[in-house]
């Protein structure tokens, strides 16, 4: 499926049509007793834009241009807190503006912690790193049904180092566009 | 869709493998004795040798890895006892044992194995046991462990916990496997096998199920997955995080940390998926539900008092009450069989230790030095806490009994092992 969202957009920036099709979530609904692992999960949804088609002057999508803040996904935290701090500011109302300017696009907020303690409770850690972001890009005009928020834990760190520079890197909330 | 429908099939098909043969083995070492230890000669079982597989060998490395008995050599006693009345007493109490194992292997006429085992306490000069089996050679290893149940039981007086299974995650690069193998690491089964992180596997309290979280949707989806069938079904798919599921003693229903409601807290939920039930409310995290044995109580782990601290929901009140006060993070409260109290994890000076706490005294035992213990997971007699530690870098899974004195170390080789969860008493 990967491959075939990537030919998506080659031929996009190539031929410079503005329609791609992404795919939208569907919203998330309770798994009915006898469902398989497909319950939930993304499912193919009508096509929709916005997120990688290009601009009428045929320039980059403000997501894929490297020079736009909306490139930078990443906010990083302080050990055992949950707190965003005030450097992220920018980039999260850039983020928050896009989404409310357009409404169709859904995020996942990905939370992560560094590899130090129990599991399960990263996770949790994690969930409250994402949930904070959210909040943040609420106040600032996205909507509920645009965000979800999961968590990772500990459980796919960006750097395998067991150091204080690796566990600062690990501890994270990614903004996933949904489709990407 | 059909496309997506397709990929999914085959993730689905790819995951849902009826256990298979795993490559890597765990093994096991005793790294730390009890302070005194019960000394007893295995003597070879009459015939044994005519099969590949040594049943005493097997019954002695099961009682020596236990770190509460001492084999006694069996050597130059002639002739060599393998019923209870040859057993001369004396000849044994000169060498300091305590009990002498002796047995016969006697084929049968449909290809099927007579074991007969006798234990004697040469101390006393009585029979303590005498137990016949008949098995096919394919079960000599289950048999062993069914020997070294009787003869841990007869010598300790609790219950031998040789024939349980133990489940694992195993991480080689990419890819990870929940493993399910014998306790003492023998003949690892592939469960599940993904891309993505597995992690918290949990059993049904009659064994026959794990339910285990998956990152394979890229977010947190607990699953129920049969051991016997691979069949599997999502148990808790909701928005947001699903993870830390724990059973309820009737296998019906099971806890789990859901985020669907906005942030991280308690829900009941039947085994099928349907009727989830919020058990808690909170506006921090509450996470890491723990049935107690006796299924009145839910442990679990809650930052509502400002840091990580171990609480008991009693659900007939649904009264709270905090159960640790010592130090800023205990997390990962496991309730111990024997119902006196529960194992859990506690961080000290920046080490994560595996510690064990009494309901009643309120004491805490620290168990491990850390410095990356997590995981706890309690025998079903009590006495071993199987748990995840580092070791140059990997993971490893190590035990300690709950006294501190027995210690084990589990590696596989090339293989990040960690998640340990010891399955139940067989039926």
């Amino acid at each position: 499926m990967r491959k075939w969202i990537i030919a998506a957009f080659v031929a996009t920036l190539i031929v410079g049509c503005k329609s791609t099709e992404t795919q939208a979530p569907a919203p998330i609904e309770e798994p009915a007793p006898g469902t398989t692992a497909a319950a939930g999960a993304t499912t193919g949804g009508a096509a929709t834009s916005g997120i990688s088609g290009t601009t009428a002057g045929g320039a980059l999508s403000p997501l894929k241009d490297p020079k736009n803040i909306l490139f930078k996904r990443t906010i990083y935290f302080d050990y055992d807190s949950y707190v965003v701090k005030d450097e992220y500011r920018v980039q999260i109302d850039a983020h928050a503006k896009y989404l409310q300017t357009n409404k169709p696009v859904r995020v996942t907020l990905q939370g992560h912690t560094d590899e130090r303690g129990s599991r399960e409770y990263n996770i949790a850690l994690g969930q409250k790193r994402s949930d904070a972001v959210k909040k943040q890009m609420q106040l600032l005009g996205a909507t509920d049904i645009q965000i979800e928020t999961v968590s990772f834990g500990k459980e796919k760190p960006k750097n395998d180092g067991h150091d204080e520079a690796a566990w600062a890197e690990n501890r994270r909330v990614e903004i996933i566009y949904v489709g990407e | 869709m059909f496309r997506f429908a397709r990929f999914l099939f085959l993730l689905v098909a790819f995951a849902l493998l009826a256990p298979v043969p795993a490559r890597a083995q765990l093994t096991i070492e005793i790294i730390g004795g009890a302070g005194t230890t019960i000394p007893i000669a295995i003597v070879p079982f009459e015939n044994e040798s005519n099969w590949p597989l040594g049943i005493s060998g097997v019954v002695g490395a099961d009682l020596t890895r236990s770190g509460l008995f001492k084999l006694v050599d069996y050597a130059g006693i002639v002739p060599r006892p393998a019923r209870a009345e040859e057993v001369r007493a004396g000849d044994w109490r000169a060498r300091g044992a305590d009990a002498v194992a002796v047995g016969t292997l006697r084929a049968q006429p449909d290809g099927r194995v007579e074991v007969r085992f006798a234990l004697v306490d040469v101390v006393k000069g009585a029979e303590l046991a005498v137990v016949s089996y008949v098995v096919t050679p394919a079960q000599f290893r289950a048999t062993a462990h069914k020997i070294a149940d009787v003869i841990y039981e007869k010598l300790t007086g609790d219950v031998g916990v040789f024939s349980t299974r133990i489940a694992y995650i195993a991480k080689q690069g990419p890819r990870y496997q929940l493993h399910v193998a014998e306790a003492d690491g023998y003949n690892p089964q592939t469960v599940v096998t993904s891309n993505e992180p597995l992690l918290s596997p949990a059993w049904s309290p009659d064994g026959t199920r794990i339910a285990y979280v998956s990152l394979e949707n890229k977010k947190p989806v607990v699953y129920i997955q049969s051991l016997a069938t691979g069949q599997r079904q999502a148990l808790a798919n909701f928005r947001g995080s699903n993870s830390a599921p724990a059973w309820a003693a009737d296998g019906r229903k099971l806890a789990v940390t859901l985020t669907k409601d906005g942030g991280s807290q308690l829900f009941l939920i039947n085994a099928d998926g349907t009727a989830v039930q919020r058990l808690l409310s909170s506006p921090g995290i509450d996470t890491e539900p723990n049935f107690t044995p006796d299924g009145r109580s839910i442990l679990f782990t809650s930052d509502r008092g400002g840091t990580p601290q171990i609480y008991r929901l009693n659900l007939g009140s649904n009264a709270v009450e905090r159960l640790t006060f010592d130090g800023s993070y205990n997390v990962s409260p496991r309730a111990t069989p024997d119902g006196k109290g529960f194992v859990f994890v506690r961080r000290d000076g920046g080490r994560f230790q595996v510690a064990i706490q009494d309901y009643a005294t309120r004491q805490v035992q620290v168990l491990t030095s850390g410095p990356l213990d997590e995981s706890p997971s309690i025998s079903p007699n009590s006495k071993l806490i199987l748990y995840a530690a580092e070791q140059g870098g990997r993971g490893i899974l190590a035990a300690v009994s709950s006294d501190g004195r027995v210690k084990q170390r589990l590696v596989a080789p090339a293989t990040d092992v960690r998640e340990p969860a010891w399955g139940p008493l067989p039926r």
